[in-house]
This record gives structure tokens, C-alpha cells and sequence, in this order.
């Protein structure tokens, strides 16, 4: 943290010098969590590709940007003081990142009240965009609709007919669940049965020899963090993707792929929004990001490096950093940066750009320690996000 | 145990103020009132009142640890319990946040009372271990129920208008409401405390089986006792729902438990400032160390370390044992 703030200060004071007719200085809060179980695919991560967005916007074009940091710990208290402390204390103009539905909610509260801006990446949960949106949030990746919809309809199109849920007993797991059979069953799919697991459970094998029984094509996995990974690797042990079944995973990331291995989590089938191996520009920034950070970007990362870079080109276009102004603009510009490559955000605050079905390599297939992804099936971007009227946000009204 | 309650109380006995309040304690109360009052302009308004509702919390869990013996690994259930029937009861309800607070602060009392009554039974490590399974169920409750949010909680609860007309949106108005009610409710712990209620919960604390042969039940004051610091918890969650907007799952979940037994070992169990000073501490470097990442916890984890080597009696403990007065 301490080097990032170095390079933030000697950046700010390389700007000032050379500058003299700099008019905006922006600041950018990265809050997501640091010390917990999102530290790996947020973190220091999330900050560093935000300086990164800074760096690559340019240094002409009188915009300053300086990236503070902090850890929210994953507790919406926690969150909401620092947010505040920022806008009100710290003249931060700009929360990015946040994982963790809970404390993005928080935020988004908070932002709008203050009227600033909150580029949302890391967190899951679809209410952001839909009942409660803000007219001071973009959220960014991916949600937990983009997920269902993504795992779900692309699955049965490459032949996975038949499905069979393990869903974690609690509203979030519900809801995917409920999210992702609604897909598979428009899409001539068919869900034979679910099981719900106790939250957060570390045995799964009554319930996993449920699901192996049932015969289903598919076996979702509708949980997410500890859940996910315990089932995964219980999963491999009954050797459940070896006996033909598939396992889909409906909120994983790369790096917990990379955690897993390639011997467990083989066969897995998930989707995201980002993966550094997709064509040139991916690989080169995350070959830049790599050289940083030791590891390659996950999808928050990438998107809080998307959502910034966006936001200061808003910035220089509308000529000022009033948060009304420059969301007008952010909507109204189309977006173009090197890893989603073109988009839009939408009236309700959500961007929208193609997701990927992808399928863990087996270790023969798998060339590197980060090739572990095959893609599957591309979502175009009009059918990888819910629909603007179903969300049932005010704005898009 | 009865070798730190001696070296504490020994003194307090010479100084014939065991019913009163003495210089000593009315001055350190004056300084705190002045520094409360004095330190919105000064701090972050809403820090600092997060700093206030964690000082009640971690006072009304000293109630129960400190001068009942009473170790409870589930004071989670009772804050978090009050959080999230203050953020109901504001938001959905529309209940002014007076009686919002009111609501929670009462709630976690006939919960407190419920599961003490239960918990007492048992004593030691079967009372914490009796404690944290019911606080395990309130959090279960709190995940599953449909009110409650799950894992995003109630959220964006308003702030109201106190009385119904004075309006709290601005921090420094709802500031000195909750400076009124943390200090109302650190006097009324200090009152408990200092009361021939609270000689006999000393007395039961240092030697249960003599005071329940000098004609003591002595289930009926570890019961009240519970049921009051379980009360005086609620009405730190309460109030805390009310500054942050929100209530979540964190103020019910298990660390809470310990965070809270942490900071009164701090600051020093059964003294009556101790507390304060433990949840000033922790989270202040929650608070300044949040941008540095993930060295929150290992600070933490260190400060206790050296806590337990060092000053076993905590902060003010230890610097009451130099003074030779009680604090």
C-alpha cells in the first residue's frame, strides 16, 4: 500500500511540476477488502489496476489523479465510516471497487446522498442496478443475473438439458437458484432437483451423492466463497466431472480456480466477464498488470481498471467532475477500453458487455500455471445482462 | 480472578465512597462529558460515535464479565439482535429514533432473559459454550429470516426526526443524541455497579457457593445481571443501527463476541473505565489502519498478545494498580 501511495504521490508531484495548467484533480477511493476472503481477487489488485487506469488515461490532459485505498473488511460499518470519512473529510470524488453485496449497498446509499460517484466492480448483487439503483452508480463486471443467465442458458444450448442444484440456504443462494433455473427451464432445459446445505457448511457429500444419483447432466453449484470451494474439491474426491456429470459453478473466479488446481477443479464450468487469455489487448495489459502484482487480474480487477479508465474520460469530456455532469456523460459516451473492448452503460447504471462461458482445462490440456480456461460460449452483450425494464429501477423509466 | 478483584477493590474499601461516586470517578466522568462534547469538532462526528456505541457495549459486557464472573461468548446475539429490531422498527415501522432504539434496546433484554435463563444454569466454559450456541441460532435466525435482509441486512434505514421534529440527518445533531445515551448508559452501569445489587454480584463473582450459604439465590441476581448487560448491549446496537443506517449480519456473527471480550480485556475487566478505553483502542485502529490493508488483524493479534504478557489487568488496570485507586 505504501509503494502505491508513493508512486500516487511522486505521480501527483511529477504532474505538478510539469503541469502548471492542471485544473481537476480527481481522487479515487479503492475500498474493497484487503485481510479476508475477497483479498485475492480485489485487494491490492483493485488498487493498482485503478492507478494503472490512471497511468494509461495520460498525463496530458490536465486531469490529476491521485488512488487512496482502504479496507472495508467486509463490514458494511466499517465501509459506510470510511466512505463518509472520505467524502466528507478527504475530498474523494470517485468510491471504486467494493465487493461484498452488503457493504456496496451501504455505499451506493451513501454516494448518493453525498452525490458522488461509485464505479461499483466487485460486488454480486443485481439490486445495484435494479431496486436500488442510483443515479450515482455504475456497477461494472458482472451480477448475479449476468452469472445465471450466463451459466445457465449457455449450458443447455451446449447440450446440459437436465440440472440439479446444490444451493446454499440463504437468500443469496436462493436467489441464484431460483435466477438460473428460470433460465435453464426458457431455455428447454430441465431442473430434476436441489438440495439446500446448511450455510457456511464443510461437508458436502450427502448432498453431492444426492446430486450424483440423480443423473443429472449439470449439478449447479448456487453458493459461493468457503461453499464453493468445499464442494469443488468434495466433488473431485466422488469424482463427479470424471463420471460425465458437469459441475457448474455459478460465482467463481480465476483465482479461485487457480487456488483449487487444475487436478480439482478440472471440468468446472463457470462464467465471467474477463479472462486475461482472451485476445491481444487482454494479455498484454495483464502481462503489465502481472509484472506488478505477481498474479494475472481477475474480473474485478480488470473492470475497476475499465470503470476508471471510463470515468476520466467522462471527466475530461464533460470539463469538470461534477457528479451529475459527468454521469450524464458516461452514459451518453459509448465505452471502449482494452479488455471489454466496446460497451454502454445503461440508464440504470449498468454496463453491459458480452460474458463468457468458460470450462477449467484438465492439467494435459493446460500449457502454464494461468491456462486453465477453455471458452465455451461467448453471450453477446444484448443477452448477457437483464433486461432494462425488468429491473425495476426508477431511472430506467 | 480474586487476586485482580482484590488489588481493585482493597482500596475502594478505605476510601468509604462504596456507595457513592468519588471524586475521583466524578471527575474522569466530567472529563469524559467535555471530551464527548469537544471531540465532533475535532474527530470524524461518525467515527466517533462509533467509538461511543462500541465504549457502551464493551461497559455492558464488563457488567456481565467483570463484576458478575460471568463469561459470555454470545453478546453478538443481544447487539446485533438490537440492531436489527431498531432498523426494522425505524424503517418499516416509521418509529421516531428514540423509540426505534427503544425497541431494540428492549428486544435484546427479553432475549437476554430468555436465553439467561437457560444459560445460567451452567457454569464456566459450559456458560460461554451455552451462550455462543444460542448466539450461533440468532445469527442462523438472522440469515434465514425474511426481514432481515440476509447477507445484505437492512439497509439505507432513515434517521428520522427525534421526537418527531428535530431532525438527525445532519451528524452533529444526531451526534449529541447518541453521546446522551451512551453517557445515560454508562451512569446507569456505574449506578449497578456501585449498588448494593452490585456488592452482592462481587460477592457471588469472587465465592458463588458462600453467598448462596449466606441465603443468596444467587440464579435470580446472575439473571438479572444477564438480562441487564444483555439489555445495555441492545441499546449500543440500537443506536449504532440508527448512526450507520444499517444493521448486518457482522453484528450478530461470532467475532463480534470476541471483539467485544477483547476490548474489555484491553481496557481492563471489572474496572468501571476500562471498557471504554479497550473499544477506543480497537477501533481506532480498525478505523486508521484500514488502509493499510490487511494489518488490521495482525495488530490486533499482537496488541493482545502483549496485553496478556504484559498487563494482564489491562490498560486501566494496570495504571489503577499504579495510582492505588479503583477505577
Amino acid at each position: 500500500m505504501k509503494k502505491t501511495g508513493l508512486i500516487a504521490a511522486s505521480i501527483v508531484g511529477l504532474l505538478m511540476a510539469s503541469a502548471a495548467h492542471a485544473q481537476t484533480s480527481i481522487k479515487i477511493g479503492v475500498l474493497n477488502d484487503r485481510s479476508g476472503i475477497y483479498s485475492d481477487i480485489t485487494g491490492e489488485g483493485s488498487a493498482i489496476a485503478a492507478q494503472m487506469a490512471a497511468e494509461d488515461f495520460g498525463t496530458d490532459k490536465g486531469i490529476t489523479v491521485e488512488v487512496v485505498s482502504a479496507d472495508h473488511q467486509n463490514k458494511p460499518d466499517v465501509g459506510s465510516n470510511i466512505a463518509r470519512q472520505w467524502y466528507d473529510t478527504e475530498n474523494v470524488d470517485v468510491i471504486a471497487d467494493v465487493p461484498t453485496s452488503s457493504v456496496a449497498l451501504a455505499i451506493n446509499d451513501i454516494t448518493r446522498e453525498k452525490n458522488k460517484i461509485f464505479l461499483n466492480s466487485g460486488a454480486a448483487t443485481s439490486d445495484l442496478t435494479g431496486s436500488k439503483c442510483s443515479p450515482n452508480t455504475v456497477h461494472w463486471t458482472y451480477d448475479t443475473w449476468a452469472l445465471a443467465n450466463g451459466t445457465g442458458s449457455a449450458m443447455v444450448n451446449a447440450g446440459g438439458k437436465t440440472w440439479f442444484f446444490l444451493t446454499a440456504d440463504y437468500a443469496f443462494g436462493h436467489a441464484l437458484e431460483r435466477d438460473t433455473s428460470a433460465v435453464v427451464v426458457a431455455n428447454g432445459g430441465e431442473v430434476l432437483g436441489v438440495v439446500r446445505t446448511p450455510f457456511p457448511g464443510t461437508d458436502f457429500s450427502s448432498f453431492l451423492l444426492q446430486a450424483q444419483a440423480s443423473g443429472a447432466q449439470v449439478i449447479g453449484l448456487a453458493n459461493a466463497g468457503g461453499d464453493t470451494i468445499n464442494s469443488i474439491k468434495q466433488a473431485s474426491e466422488f469424482g463427479i466431472t470424471q463420471g460425465g456429470q458437469a459441475l457448474a459453478g455459478l460465482l467463481m473466479f480465476v483465482n479461485d480456480v487457480h487456488a483449487l488446481g487444475l487436478d480439482v477443479a478440472q471440468g468446472l464450468v463457470l462464467t465471467e466477464s474477463f479472462y486475461w487469455d482472451l485476445n491481444d489487448q487482454t494479455r498484454e495489459w495483464s502481462a503489465r498488470f502481472e509484472e506488478k502484482t505477481g498474479k494475472k487480474p481477475s474480473m474485478i480487477q480488470a473492470g475497476v481498471y475499465g470503470a476508471v479508465l471510463h470515468y476520466l474520460k467522462a471527466v475530461e469530456a464533460a470539463g469538470t467532475k461534477d457528479a451529475e455532469a459527468v454521469m450524464a456523460k458516461m452514459k451518453e459516451m459509448p465505452t471502449d477500453d482494452p479488455l471489454f473492448g466496446k460497451g454502454v452503460v445503461r440508464q440504470d447504471g449498468r454496463k453491459v458487455h458480452p460474458m463468457y462461458l468458460f470450462r477449467v482445462k484438465t492439467p494435459d490440456q493446460s500449457k502454464g500455471e494461468w491456462d486453465l480456461y477453455e471458452t465455451v460460449a461467448t453471450i453477446p452483450a444484448d443477452k448477457a445482462f437483464r433486461p432494462l425494464a425488468d429491473g425495476g429501477c426508477e431511472l430506467a423509466k | 480472578m480474586s487476586a485482580v478483584s482484590e488489588a481493585i477493590n482493597l482500596p475502594s474499601a478505605n476510601a468509604s465512597h462504596e456507595m457513592g461516586m468519588s471524586g475521583l470517578h466524578k471527575a474522569i466522568f466530567a472529563a469524559l462529558l467535555v471530551a464527548g462534547l469537544m471531540a465532533p469538532f475535532v474527530l470524524y462526528p461518525v467515527f466517533v460515535m462509533k467509538v461511543l456505541c462500541f465504549a457502551l457495549f464493551a461497559c455492558a459486557f464488563n457488567l456481565l464479565l467483570g463484576f458478575g464472573g460471568l463469561l459470555s461468548f454470545g453478546h453478538a446475539a443481544y447487539f446485533g439482535g438490537a440492531a436489527y429490531a431498531s432498523a426494522h422498527a425505524a424503517k418499516v415501522w416509521g418509529f421516531t429514533p428514540e423509540l426505534a432504539i427503544l425497541t431494540g434496546t428492549l428486544g435484546a433484554a427479553l432475549l437476554g432473559a430468555a436465553i439467561g435463563t437457560l444459560a445460567i444454569r451452567r457454569q464456566g466454559i459450559y456458560f460461554a459454550m451455552v451462550t455462543l450456541a444460542f448466539a450461533q441460532m440468532v445469527f442462523f435466525f438472522s440469515v434465514q429470516a425474511p426481514f432481515t435482509g440476509g447477507e445484505d441486512g437492512i439497509q439505507s434505514v432513515p434517521r428520522g426526526l427525534l421526537f418527531g421534529f428535530i431532525d438527525m440527518r445532519p451528524d452533529l445533531n444526531l451526534y449529541f443524541l447518541v453521546l446522551g445515551v451512551v453517557f445515560l448508559g454508562l451512569l446507569a452501569i456505574y449506578r449497578i455497579i456501585h449498588s448494593p445489587f452490585g456488592q452482592v454480584l462481587k460477592g457471588i463473582r469472587d465465592n458463588e457457593a458462600r453467598m448462596t450459604s449466606l441465603g443468596y439465590r444467587v440464579n435470580r441476581y446472575k439473571l438479572a445481571v444477564f438480562t441487564l448487560s444483555a439489555g445495555l448491549s441492545g441499546l449500543a446496537g440500537a443506536t449504532k443501527a440508527i448512526v450507520f443506517q444499517l444493521a448486518s449480519l457482522t453484528d450478530v456473527y461470532w467475532t463480534m463476541s470476541g471483539e467485544v471480550v477483547l476490548m474489555t480485556l484491553l481496557g481492563g475487566m471489572g474496572t468501571v473505565f476500562g471498557p471504554i478505553v479497550g473499544a477506543t483502542v480497537i477501533v481506532s485502529l480498525q478505523n486508521y489502519l484500514a488502509t493499510f490493508g490487511d494489518w488490521v488483524t495482525i495488530v490486533q493479534g499482537v496488541i493482545f498478545v502483549v496485553a496478556v504478557l504484559l498487563f494482564r489487568e489491562g490498560i486501566v488496570g494496570v495504571i489503577a494498580k499504579l495510582i492505588r485507586k479503583p477505577l
